[in-house]
């Protein structure tokens, strides 16, 4: 019966991403998921190698692919990474330092978003900086822009090259409801102009919305905190997510609430296998 | 992204405007300056945008999610049937990707008959 509700989730994935909508979350694992969404995305992009989808819509279009590339060779993230490593070593004014939060050091991209089954939540990488903060007596920092992309972009740097690796625990049913919750929202239309995530990223990837070409959904957390043109700045995972939600004219969400964190979850995990190569720099 | 609600403001008077002319000419001419103003309507980032994904002759950049806009008059005899798509798509299609223009109050009733005047032209 299950292989049967799969059967029917591949054929809806395959003739328009947005018929998932009509299949509730809880129709198929996130294992199941995964080699779904997988399987779709490299059906739909034949020859473009798993780990190459962690560069967005640059894995797949070549004409971008080329000034991208140029951009890459001088990255404009370059001097933020450096402000992170001094932010990384700077003591707090009680005299500890990030250090004593995370002390394998600052490379911990691989470990987040994770479910924190005594908290029963999502906890993000952001979040756990910010929560480091607080311990020490330091103000957090404002969630989608600013110095937090700094300290994000050096630890994402540190990084590059863990694997994504988000774990759904075996038999928890909160961490199910909380992935399950992140998938409902993907799928979920929304806004004045009706559309969900996967109207855009899974159904159109590879499609020209005017003149962008849509990214695939696939790979699409691997990279942050990104640098774009258009914010002459870089930007969290959920700054991107606002941006997304507002275009469609829907109410955008606080970053860090519980819906983006569920949001980043179910997308992150989709990911999983593909490389962590942020900061990255995109138009 | 978005631009200033001024701007905003200046284009809607615009309209405002043209749509005052349009009432006051001639009916030759009001059928004329309504295309205009579908085609504007149909044009404007913030009102139809749907270059987005529709290729439209005359416009620039357009986006390939749905078919091109061609011979319309051929493709739908029917007025209300073309009305009907741009006024809610997912009456036609429950999985389309496309609008609900009027159902969503994204364009009004006139702006919806003037984009339909307007693609009866292509
Ligand atoms: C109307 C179309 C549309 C919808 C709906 C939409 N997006 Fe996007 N999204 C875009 C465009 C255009 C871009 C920029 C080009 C690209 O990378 O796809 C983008 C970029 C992104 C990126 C950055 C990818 C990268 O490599 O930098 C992420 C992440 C993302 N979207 C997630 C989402 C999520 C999550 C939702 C739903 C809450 C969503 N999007 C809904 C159009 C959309
Ligand atoms: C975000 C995408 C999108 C936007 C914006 C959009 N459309 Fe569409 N449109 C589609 C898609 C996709 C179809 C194909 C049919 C379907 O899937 O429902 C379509 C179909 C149509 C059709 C039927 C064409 C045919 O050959 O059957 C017409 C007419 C049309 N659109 C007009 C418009 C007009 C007028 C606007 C703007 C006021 C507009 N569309 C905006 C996506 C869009």
């Amino acid at each position: 019966m299950k292989k049967q509700t799969v059967a029917a989730l591949t054929a809806g994935l395959l003739i328009a991403g947005s018929a998932l909508a009509n299949h509730k979350a809880t129709d198929s694992t996130p294992a199941e998921d995964l080699k779904l969404y997988r399987d779709y995305f490299m059906k739909k992009f034949p020859g473009v190698p798993l780990n190459e989808f962690q560069n967005g819509v640059y894995a797949i279009d070549k004409v971008s692919r080329d000034s991208w590339e140029a951009i890459e060779e001088f990255p404009p993230y370059e001097p933020m990474i450096e402000d992170g490593e001094e932010m990384w070593n700077t003591p707090f004014k009680n005299g500890k330092t990030y250090a004593d939060c995370f002390p394998d050091g600052p490379a911990q991209r691989k470990n987040y978003p994770h479910w924190d089954a005594k908290r029963g939540m999502v906890v993000t990488l952001p979040m756990a900086v910010n929560e480091c903060r607080v311990k020490n007596g330091e103000k957090p920092l404002k969630w989608a822009k600013g110095p937090i992309t700094r300290i994000l972009a050096y630890m994402a740097y540190e990084s590059r090259g863990q694997k994504t690796n988000v774990v759904i625990p075996e038999g928890d049913a909160a961490a199910l409801a909380a992935y399950n919750d992140g998938k409902s929202f993907y799928f979920a239309r929304r806004g004045q102009l009706n559309f969900s995530c996967a109207s855009c990223h899974v159904e159109s990837a590879g499609q020209h919305i005017r003149a962008d070409i849509l990214s695939p959904a696939l790979g699409q957390t691997t990279g942050w905190p990104v640098y774009r043109s258009k914010w002459g700045e870089l930007g969290t995972l959920h700054r991107r997510f606002k941006g997304c939600n507002k275009q469609v004219r829907a109410r955008p969400f606080k970053p860090q609430g519980r819906q983006y964190r569920n949001l980043e979850y179910f997308l992150t995990h989709m990911s999983n296998g593909i490389e962590f190569n942020g900061p990255s720099a995109r138009k | 992204m978005r631009k200033s609600a001024l701007s905003t403001v200046a284009i809607a008077s615009i309209l405002a405007v043209s749509g005052a002319i349009g009432a006051r000419s001639a009916h030759a001419g009001d059928q004329a300056s309504n295309v205009e103003f579908g085609k504007k309507t149909a044009f404007t980032r913030k009102k139809g945008n749907c270059l987005a994904c529709h290729y439209i002759a005359g416009g620039t950049a357009p986006g390939d999610i749905g078919p091109p806009l061609i011979s319309m008059k051929a493709r739908f005899p029917d007025r209300a049937k073309l009305r009907a798509q741009v006024w809610d798509a997912t009456s036609n299609n429950p999985n389309t990707r496309m609008p609900p223009f009027g159902k969503h109050k994204i364009l009004t009733e006139k702006e919806i008959d003037a984009v339909v005047d307007f693609l009866y032209t292509l």
